[in-house]
């Protein structure tokens, strides 16, 4: 109770709830209704927007739904968004808390692969990456959670060393409990709440980097998302601005309320450390 | 440690960051579905089968792994990064041509932004809680979720083609024939939007993380001394406040300025800027992989060299860190 009071005591987060509700509700129903594949074809191209009540947000250059296209490529947003954050935490938590918890050689070879990994332009290896693996769900997310892992090791390392030497650990040690258990039944449970923070405003930029991979091409093609709509419209923008302008103000929209919900996550988490609000 | 000693140490450790690039490369032109050739050769791979032989031969795609990547190495070492089947000409020739236009506007969107952000955040930090620091930190939180592509697309078409203030793609004026300052200035009213819109997301990062600085050190013991013995409330700001929060933002700054080259990719694609992130996008339209690597090898060396400069220059601007490395 105390959690929900003080998350909804900050009024950007609770915005940023109510407008990721929505986007979600959106997501779900989209087969509900638009039954209709978005890429079919279903009326005049470049029907303009808030004329005719059947296609609300226009068509684009192929006379597709506007509108259908953008609340199927929520799910697809929402969906990569959360599945490349959880391969990022899968690779990134363990990483940081071996390293973290190692301590030594171990600590200085990971946290060297680590920072290689933060030297290499991130957006430039996710080109290459998703380019050389064929543009496909399975690659586009791969990429985007081996660009995103390395501040979450950072982030757990960080915990985990100064948990590591708490009493309750120590005790853990002195009864003999395996490192593996220490790790995982001692140490990770404390580090979640942090980890939690950082996911959620994960999110938020891997959204932003999937619409950017597919607004260069690098989209499954057998998804329609918000990037490649952006795209598509590109080419008629002088004449046709709704084309581009609706699917990119949906991951802005998406975007800052992830981010506006992750700091108030934060805010909630952290009571202590939460920035002064005057 | 000296000066001499700590570049050195910085050099041998951007040669092995770029050396591990060069493997990363090689294991990923494997890592791609079908012959290594054909990824070699690109899309002028898939008619010409010569081409492919040689390219076997070549590269010595029948002999061990690690003779391959000693083979592939090799070509790195002697600033050979292969050769685009498609456009007739070696990686390393395209990029240099390309090169200068993208140092520009990752430079110039760098410029902007950091010094944007930084004062967009110190003001919002002295007026923390007044409705001008409410509308800067909304205002960050805005452009730090806006995406790159779009809000390009969008300042094109209202800076561009409706108000028609700049131009609307490229780098000058074609066949215009400017040259010295006149062709500088056309090259900087082109710069405007393509460096604006690459910074903006930068603009917001730096301006919460000096909000964030600054008010941090507002409440050290210093900043209260100077204070109490009776120094003008401005000149605690500028010259206690500022000054000391400004350095960690600038550390950080040089550490994020890498993502300037990969931002730039959809920059310049937007803008027809002809820099390598423009050449970059072309090569994925064109699956001219040689040239993808190349762009990406190239990109993290200016990385790997920018991190070195910025080490340097903050080494040179602040004597403390010297003293305790």
């Amino acid at each position: 109770m105390n959690f929900l009071k003080r998350f909804a005591r900050n009024r950007g987060a609770v915005i940023g709830i109510l407008i990721l509700l929505t986007v979600i509700a959106f997501a779900i129903l989209a087969p509900t209704l638009y039954p209709q594949s978005p890429w079919r074809p279903v009326a005049r191209p470049f029907l303009a927007p808030f004329v005719n009540e059947r296609f609300p947000l226009g068509t684009d250059t192929l006379g597709r739904n506007l509108a259908a296209g953008l609340v199927h490529g929520a799910r697809v947003s929402l969906m990569i968004g959360i599945v490349s954050t959880l391969v990022a935490l899968v690779i990134g938590v363990p990483l940081g808390a071996v390293a973290g918890y190692a301590g030594g050689f171990v600590d200085d070879a990971l946290m060297r692969f680590t920072e290689f990994f933060q030297t290499i332009p991130s957006f430039a290896l996710a080109i290459v990456l998703v380019a050389i693996l064929q543009p496909q769900l399975g690659s586009i997310v791969l990429a985007i959670g081996v660009v995103s892992w390395p501040p979450v090791a950072r982030l757990v390392r960080g915990e985990v060393l100064s948990l590591k030497t708490r009493e309750y650990v120590q005790a853990a040690v002195t009864i003999g409990q395996s490192t593996p258990r220490i790790i995982f039944s001692q140490v990770l449970p404390n580090t979640i709440a942090p980890i939690i923070v950082m996911g959620s405003l994960m999110i938020g930029s891997a959204i932003l980097l999937e619409s950017s991979l597919s607004f260069l091409g690098l989209g499954d093609p057998n998804l329609m998302s918000w990037g490649y709509m952006v795209g598509a419209g590109r080419t008629r923008l002088l004449d046709a601005w709704w084309i581009s302008f609706f699917p990119g103000f949906a991951i802005f929209l998406t975007v800052l309320a992830l981010n506006l919900a992750g700091e108030g996550l934060n805010d909630a988490l952290n009571p202590r450390l939460a920035r002064g609000r005057e | 440690m000296n000066l001499a000693q700590f570049l050195a140490g910085r050099l041998v450790k951007g040669v092995l960051v770029l050396f591990a690039i060069a493997v990363l490369n090689f294991l990923l032109i494997r890592a791609a579905p079908g012959d290594p050739a054909q990824v070699l050769a690109g899309e002028a791979g898939a008619a010409d089968a010569q081409l492919l032989e040689q390219l076997r031969a070549r590269f010595g795609l029948d002999q061990p792994f690690l003779t391959q990547l000693w083979i592939y190495l090799k070509g790195y070492l002697t600033f050979d990064l292969g050769f685009s089947y498609r456009q007739q000409q070696p990686v390393l020739n395209l990029i240099m041509e390309r090169l200068p236009a993208t140092l520009l506007l990752t430079g110039a969107a760098f410029l902007v932004s950091l010094v944007v952000g930084t004062a967009m955040g110190a003001l919002a930090a002295r007026r923390a809680g007044k409705w001008s620091d409410s509308i800067i930190t909304t205002l960050a939180l805005a452009f730090y979720a806006t995406p790159l592509f779009w809000i390009a697309l969008m300042s094109q078409i209202v800076f561009a083609l409706k108000l028609g203030l700049v131009p609307n793609v490229g780098y000058e004026t074609i066949g215009a024939n400017y040259t010295g300052l006149a062709r500088a200035l056309d090259i900087a009213h082109h710069l405007i939007l393509p460096a604006l819109t690459l910074g903006l997301f930068f603009t917001a990062l730096y301006a919460r993380m000096m909000r964030a600085s600054m008010l941090e050190v507002a409440g050290a013991d210093f900043v209260k001394t100077a204070r109490a013995k009776g120094v003008s409330q401005p000149r605690v700001w500028r010259r206690h406040v500022a000054r000391n929060a400004i350095l960690p933002v600038v550390t950080l700054a040089g550490l994020q300025a890498g993502q300037l080259v990969g931002g730039a990719v959809l920059t310049e694609t937007v803008f027809a800027w002809p820099g390598i992130g423009r050449l970059m996008f072309d090569a994925l339209v064109q699956r001219d992989y040689s040239v993808l690597l190349g762009v990406f090898f190239i990109s993290s060396a200016m990385v790997v060299g920018f991190n070195i400069i910025t080490d340097l220059v903050y080494r040179i601007a602040d004597p403390r860190i010297e003293a305790s490395a």
